[in-house]
């Protein structure tokens, strides 16, 4: 059984459709990049996954669990699945330490007083330990970016998703949060990404996909995808983001 | 014109008895005020058609037209209804309904400021609406409506003076008693506003300190 499976999945805003049929499947372990252009239904699909977004047809099974808004056990399904966001969504009036806690103590997954180690502990994995005072605004994007990694993973996800996490960065610090991302990928945690950054998609994933028009056009191992596109679409558009 | 405090004195119980009404009225009023603004700020935020018209109009109604008369309609016109109020009660309820007023549009301000992204990011992180609202939305939005809604609480224990028109016994109520027994007008309105400036000064340091402890976070300028 496949960790995410995505059967034929709809979703429309108001009249128009933005996805148009998704199936796709991720197994334990994998790396899924899927690109594409804007428009093309990339995030929308993301926010699928964990409910986010309502879908209007198909179904999406996590774990072998139905994915719906309304599920009575959607807030525990939420905390196997982490989501880091581009603009990264910390929260402004908690320290980094209570950033990464609060989730954790709220909803009983580790004592009160264990919660100061967990949140060393995960920051150590970012590379942020010695930030565990600060403020979110006293942080860089980058900083940012990693701290709200490092608050996914003190739930300690069985799934990780990315939504363009590094196209709010400044051009410099891209490199540090896609080696926390790498590091991740070697530890073994399944991740599906949205991105923009095509050397990951190359170098990193185990599995590409390309959605175009709210349909996966094509899906593959990247290296071949990469190589030898079979349709005109991913061909102009892998020459587009050269 | 010579001026004589002395007389003022023997009526220093007196004072003291109309500023803690004067307090208890804002006390009231402001608590009173508070809950319907929260209330009234998630239903016409998130309530059915209807409640967000009745709460539309309700503010409109009350932000509009003077804070005297609505006193007055309720002290001198609903006992014509059968429910007839005594004056500081009737105070109490047409000030609250007043603040509250004010209270809903501050609040619902202070919530529409929070940006969606983050309750999708307490959402995501598997917290209940009630634990995104109590530990990511309130100190955000506080902070965003504290100067408006701390001088609207000024603007409140200011307009408490209002309900001497009805005879309810605050400060200023207070004040005009003595007047009448000392005729020293002077002193008298004089002391009596070195008190209502006294009890802002003294909110205003109590809100300063609340302020301190509360909003720690840097903000981006």
């Amino acid at each position: 059984m496949a960790l995410v499976e995505i059967r034929d999945v709809h979703k429309s805003f108001g009249d128009v459709e933005v996805l148009k049929g998704i199936t796709l499947d991720v197994e334990k372990g994998d790396i899924v990049t899927i690109i594409g252009r804007s428009g093309s239904g990339k995030s929308t699909l993301l926010r699928c996954i964990n409910a986010l977004e309502t879908i209007n047809g198909g179904e999406i099974r996590i774990e072998g669990e139905r994915i719906a808004a309304d599920m009575p056990n959607l807030r525990q399904l939420r905390q196997r699945v982490g989501i880091v966001f581009q603009a990264f969504n910390l929260f402004p009036h908690l320290t980094v330490e209570r950033n990464i806690t609060l989730a954790p103590v709220l909803t009983g997954k580790i004592a009160k007083d264990k919660a100061r180690d967990l949140a060393r502990d995960v920051l150590a994995r970012v590379g942020l330990a010695e930030k565990i005072d600060a403020w979110p605004e006293q942080l860089s994007g980058g900083q940012q970016q990693r701290v709200a990694i490092a608050r996914c993973l003190a739930m300690s996800p069985h799934l990780m998703l990315f939504d363009e996490v590094t196209s709010a960065l400044d051009p410099e610090l891209v490199g540090e949060v896609l080696k926390v991302m790498e590091d991740m990928a070697r530890q073994g945690m399944t991740m599906i990404l949205v991105t923009h950054e095509m050397g990951f998609a190359r170098t990193v994933a185990t599995k590409l996909v390309f959605m175009h028009q709210g349909r996966v056009w094509e899906q593959g191992k990247p290296a071949e995808l990469f190589a030898d596109p079979r349709t005109p679409e991913l061909r102009n558009f892998i020459s587009s983001v050269k | 014109m010579t001026l004589n405090f002395s007389q003022l004195w023997r009526y220093d119980d007196l004072l003291l008895h109309g500023a803690l009404l004067t307090l208890l009225l804002t006390v009231i009023a402001a608590v009173a005020g508070t809950l319907i603004g929260v209330c009234g700020a998630v239903l016409v935020r998130g309530g059915p058609r209807p409640v967000r018209w009745a709460i539309r109009g309700y503010i409109e109604v009350i932000r509009n037209t003077p804070a005297l008369i609505q006193l007055f309609i309720i002290f001198f016109v609903l006992p014509s209804l059968g429910l007839r109020l005594p004056p500081f009660e009737a105070a109490a309820v047409a000030l609250s309904i007043y603040f509250g007023a004010y209270a809903i549009e501050i609040i619902r301000a202070g919530l529409d400021a929070i940006p969606r992204a983050q309750l999708e990011a307490g959402e995501c992180l598997g917290l209940t609406r009630w634990q995104v609202f109590r530990h990511i939305v309130f100190l955000p939005a506080l902070r965003t409506i504290y100067p408006s809604f701390t001088s609207q609480f000024v603007l409140l224990l200011l307009g408490t003076s209002l309900a001497s028109q009805v005879s309810a016994e605050e400060l200023f109520h207070t004040g005009g008693f003595i007047d009448s027994r000392t005729f020293r007008s002077f002193e008298v309105y004089a002391v009596v506003c070195a008190i209502y400036f006294a009890l802002v000064m003294a909110f205003k340091l109590v809100f300063a300190g609340l302020q301190r402890l509360m909003f720690r976070w840097p903000v981006r300028r």
